[in-house]
């Protein structure tokens, strides 16, 4: 069966698709907010919930103090409700008579934003939010999300899938508490998981790269073996000598000095580790360069078009090597966020598949840096509202919280959040003819 | 490997086609294509439409040979032995003082490592240390239970592999089918037997629904089911938690914990000691944990191996693997094929479900139910090379690391989890055939040498 069904006849069948210019009038974004409104409007006429919902918007240990902003649950719902409403017909509008026929991406930010003010309003009624913490606990379950997805951007624009995140990570955060114990240094650490990252990523990038094995094959096989891995040597290695192996010193937290004293954003932001702080950079790193410099481009025509690139003179398989042990090495500081700043020590299987979620951040922002970004954010912000909610005693139940970013991921793929396009090689090897 | 699916003539391509009374005006289509196929002189100098990559290198893996997958093993088992010299204590301590006395580092490390596999040959195949046969082949038995729905959820991943489709929501697939089956197990009371079966029937539908869903999204609005199989692992796994805790859903009455009722017991899978023992009356028989699924997973892998090999759905299963570009010429509805191959692969999957649920694990069950067989069934699928008795035979050898895995962590302290890396090292090496003949300098198939030698491939090669 090895060449059966394929011929010249049949290659020419396969026809090519013909390239009309029209104006599509992309309906799904109106009725997926006009789904949302309805919702909204049932919520707050049929379930209402009585009292007040109060935000509390600085910590005890701020110079300058906001005060907490009560909201009456009841009338505060209805109102966004109708907003919302206005919103979703706005948005029917620009569909039905703007120049694009697309609802204009402010519009779906503002009902975002707008939504989930009225869902912690109602959620929240008669006990207090403390959005400094939301926002903290949603940073800190994000940071290795965001690196993770960092690690996936720049891996799939290069032509690599990398379904090897979550090995990554693991590896990272497994190697960053041995060194870091070992060496009394948290700084070693880091650089060890950096290396830890790039091994992973080596072992991805020779085998899909050189042997030609499927890159989703080698990626879900590469994180059994370093689940297998990690978790042999810390039942029969880092258990039984945990003080000498396994309590890294942690990095401390570095006030950043103006900017920490912002009420709000100040203890959120800029009261981190310097884990935190090298995201911030990555972030801004892996956009610019991808974006706006020489190596971006070559990057990112080897992802769109390896043969194009060969024939100007890029070396398709060295760039795609050596991107993707990049991709590791920022994957693997995601890993130490875990050792060295927020849990302390190695547990077994302790990223508890953010590998994965942060894959789902990559196509959820469009393999695109700051989108994949806003992405780790959203489904750490998610994560988090389980947990806050399940203080206050939360109306919904927590799984359907934690449910969501899967949810939504899944709509995204199946393109009816908007469209999602992967770089064209993305996952395809190329051999040179 | 051992079923035969070797070279399918041309004669017998066409057929499968003209068979086919709706697809008969693409049959022509075929006959053309199987023309130039048959004769090599003709097929040789033109370059044929190459496949979308993913399906040549599907085919690649599949088209690798026996040889291989035995030296990925022996390879594996060497890395696996590495790591048990290397974390033994005894070899630690001898090391210490390994100039003044290396006879001893090299005798510890002998004996962790005999120690070690002598365990996992113990748990898993034969104990002799057990006077009598029954209880002497009772770790038979056990590798046998584990390998169950290793291969019902394998031959599910391996369908659709054939199809050129990653199914990695064995998980997902596995809770929903336990879900469903332990529903029906607890809810309706049925005869003996009939309920067990009515049970194997809901988790298949469950499985087959929770797969078909990915089809569906794949074939509609061309979703990568890679992502939204995994994206479906976790739904179902938050799905089922949250009924888990949930009175009057499947959390069983009376109790807090988010764990289900115990199966009725009309509704267990009969056990293989019972079955022994009523067949042959005063024949002495151990207490197995064997059952019945066994047997339907004999009955699944036949089913799989007629549906690839003989029927002409599984025709054209391996033509959309092979080619979707060229199956959607020869008039193969490609997107009905995804939709198709994952209802059969997540009804597959439901089994190893129902296995769990019906046959080992009876007394009620949490959302880990699937104890990773869901993962654990690619790997079995890719070592069995997608072929179902490829998979029959790796699922066994699986279960039997997994069987001699306790057994090794209990009697010798070496964790369970070498047994994922043994497994993932075997399918790496087995994924990169070139990898392993360049350890073992073997000749590249179809290299000169190797054709030089087997005088029936020689015109091949100069007419190349």
């Amino acid at each position: 069966m090895s060449s059966t069904l394929s011929s010249p006849a049949l290659a020419g069948a396969t026809t090519s698709p013909v390239h009309e210019k029209v104006i599509v009038r992309d309906w799904k974004f109106p009725v997926a907010l006009d789904f949302f409104a309805l919702v909204a409007l049932i919520i707050a006429f049929a379930i209402p919930r009585a009292g007040v919902s109060a935000f509390r918007l600085s910590t005890d240990s701020d110079v300058l103090k906001l005060a907490p902003v009560m909201m009456p649950t009841t009338s505060t719902v209805i109102v966004v409700a109708i907003l919302l409403t206005v919103l979703a017909v706005l948005s029917h509008w620009f569909v039905l008579r703007g120049k694009v026929g697309r609802t204009p991406l402010w519009l779906t930010a503002v009902f975002a934003i707008l939504v989930l003010f009225a869902f912690l309003t109602w959620a929240a009624s008669g006990h207090t939010i403390q959005v400094p913490g939301l926002l903290i606990g949603t940073l800190t379950l994000s940071v290795p999300l965001i690196f993770g997805a960092l690690g996936g951007v720049i891996s799939e624009r290069v032509g690599v899938v990398n379904v090897a995140i979550e090995g990554q990570l693991l590896f990272g955060a497994f190697s960053a508490a041995i060194v870091g114990t070992v060496t009394h240094s948290p700084f070693a650490g880091l650089i060890a998981a950096v290396i830890a990252g790039v091994l992973v990523s080596f072992v991805l990038a020779a085998f899909s790269i050189k042997y030609i094995v499927d890159q989703v094959i080698v990626g879900v096989v590469l994180n059994v073996l370093v689940t297998g891995l990690t978790s042999f040597f810390y039942a029969k290695v880092l258990t039984v000598d945990a003080a000498t192996l396994n309590s890294p010193e942690r990095f401390a937290a570095i006030d950043i000095p103006v900017l920490s004293q912002i009420p709000l954003i100040g203890p959120v932001l800029f009261r981190q580790t310097i884990i935190v702080y090298v995201m911030y950079i990555a972030i801004f790193a892996v956009w610019f360069g991808l974006f706006k410099t020489r190596w971006g481009l070559r990057v990112r025509a080897v992802g769109e078009h390896p043969t194009a690139a060969d024939t100007v003179g890029i070396n398709v398989k060295r760039t795609r090597f050596w991107t993707v042990s990049l991709a590791g090495a920022i994957a693997g500081i995601g890993g130490a966020y875990y050792t060295l700043d927020v849990v302390g020590s190695f547990n077994k299987e302790m990223t508890n598949g953010a590998g994965f979620i942060a894959l789902a951040a990559v196509i959820f922002g469009r393999w695109d840096p700051i989108r994949a970004t806003l992405a780790g954010l959203l489904f750490g912000f998610a994560t988090n509202l389980q947990n806050a909610l399940s203080i206050i005693g939360s109306p919904v139940p927590s799984e359907f919280m934690l449910m969501l970013p899967y949810v939504v991921t899944i709509f995204a793929v199946a393109g009816l959040v908007g469209r999602v396009r992967a770089p064209a090689a993305s996952g395809k090897p190329y051999i040179k003819s | 490997m051992t079923d035969n699916q070797k070279p399918v003539t041309g004669a017998k391509i066409a057929s499968g086609f003209a068979g086919e009374p709706v697809q008969s005006p693409s049959g022509a289509h075929a006959n053309g294509v199987d023309a130039n196929q048959v004769d090599p002189i003709v097929a040789a100098p033109t370059e044929p439409a190459p496949p979308p990559a993913a399906n040549r290198i599907i085919t690649e893996i599949l088209g690798g040979n026996a040889m291989i997958s035995f030296l990925a093993i022996v390879l594996a088992l060497a890395i696996g032995s590495v790591l048990i010299a290397f974390t033994n204590p005894a070899v630690q301590t001898s090391t210490g003082y390994f100039l003044s006395r290396p006879g001893d580092t090299f005798s510890a490390i002998a004996n962790a490592i005999v120690g070690a596999y002598a365990a996992l040959f113990q748990g898993s195949v034969y104990n002799f240390e057990r006077s009598d046969f029954i209880n002497g082949i009772k770790p038979l038995t056990e590798t046998l239970t584990f390998a169950t729905p290793l291969i019902a959820a394998g031959l599910g991943v391996a369908l659709a592999f054939r199809v050129g489709l990653f199914n990695i929501g064995g998980r997902g697939q596995i809770i929903i089918a336990a879900a469903c089956a332990g529903w029906v197990s607890w809810s309706f009371p049925m005869p003996y037997f009939l309920h067990m079966l009515v049970g194997v029937l809901a988790a298949v539908v469950g499985g087959a629904i929770w797969g078909g869903l990915v089809g569906l999204l794949k074939a509609r609005t061309g979703a990568h089911e890679v992502i939204v199989t995994i994206m479906l692992n976790y739904v179902a796994y938050y799905l089922v938690s949250f009924l888990l805790r949930t009175p009057g859903a499947l959390q069983a009455s009376g109790s807090n914990n988010p764990k289900s009722p115990a199966a009725l017991d009309t509704a267990i899978m009969p056990n293989l000691s019972n079955l022994l023992s009523v067949l042959f009356p005063g024949a002495p028989v151990g207490t197995f944990r064997l059952n019945f699924s066994f047997v339907l997973v004999i009955l699944a892998t036949f089913l799989v191996w007629y549906i690839l090999t003989r029927s002409s759905l599984g025709f054209r299963f391996r033509v959309v693997g092979q080619n979707p570009n060229a199956a959607r010429v020869a008039g193969i509805d490609v997107n009905r094929m995804y939709i198709v191959a994952l209802v059969i692969s997540g009804g597959l999957v439901g089994l190893a479900g129902a296995s769990q649920v019906l046959g080992t694990n009876t007394t009620g069950f949490t959302a880990g139910i699937d104890g990773g067989i869901g993962f654990d069934a690619i790997t079995v699928a890719l070592l069995g090379r997608s072929r179902p008795w490829g998979v029959f035979f790796s699922g066994i050898l699986f279960g039997a690391l997994k069987a001699g895995g306790y057994t090794m962590q209990a009697s010798q302290g070496v964790p369970i989890e070498i047994i994922l890396v043994v497994q993932s090292v075997i399918v790496l090496l087995i994924a990169a055939p070139p990898l392993v003949r360049s350890i073992f300098r073997l000749p590249a198939p179809g290299s000169p040498v190797r054709a030089a030698r087997r005088p029936g491939r020689l015109t091949e090669v100069v007419t190349k």
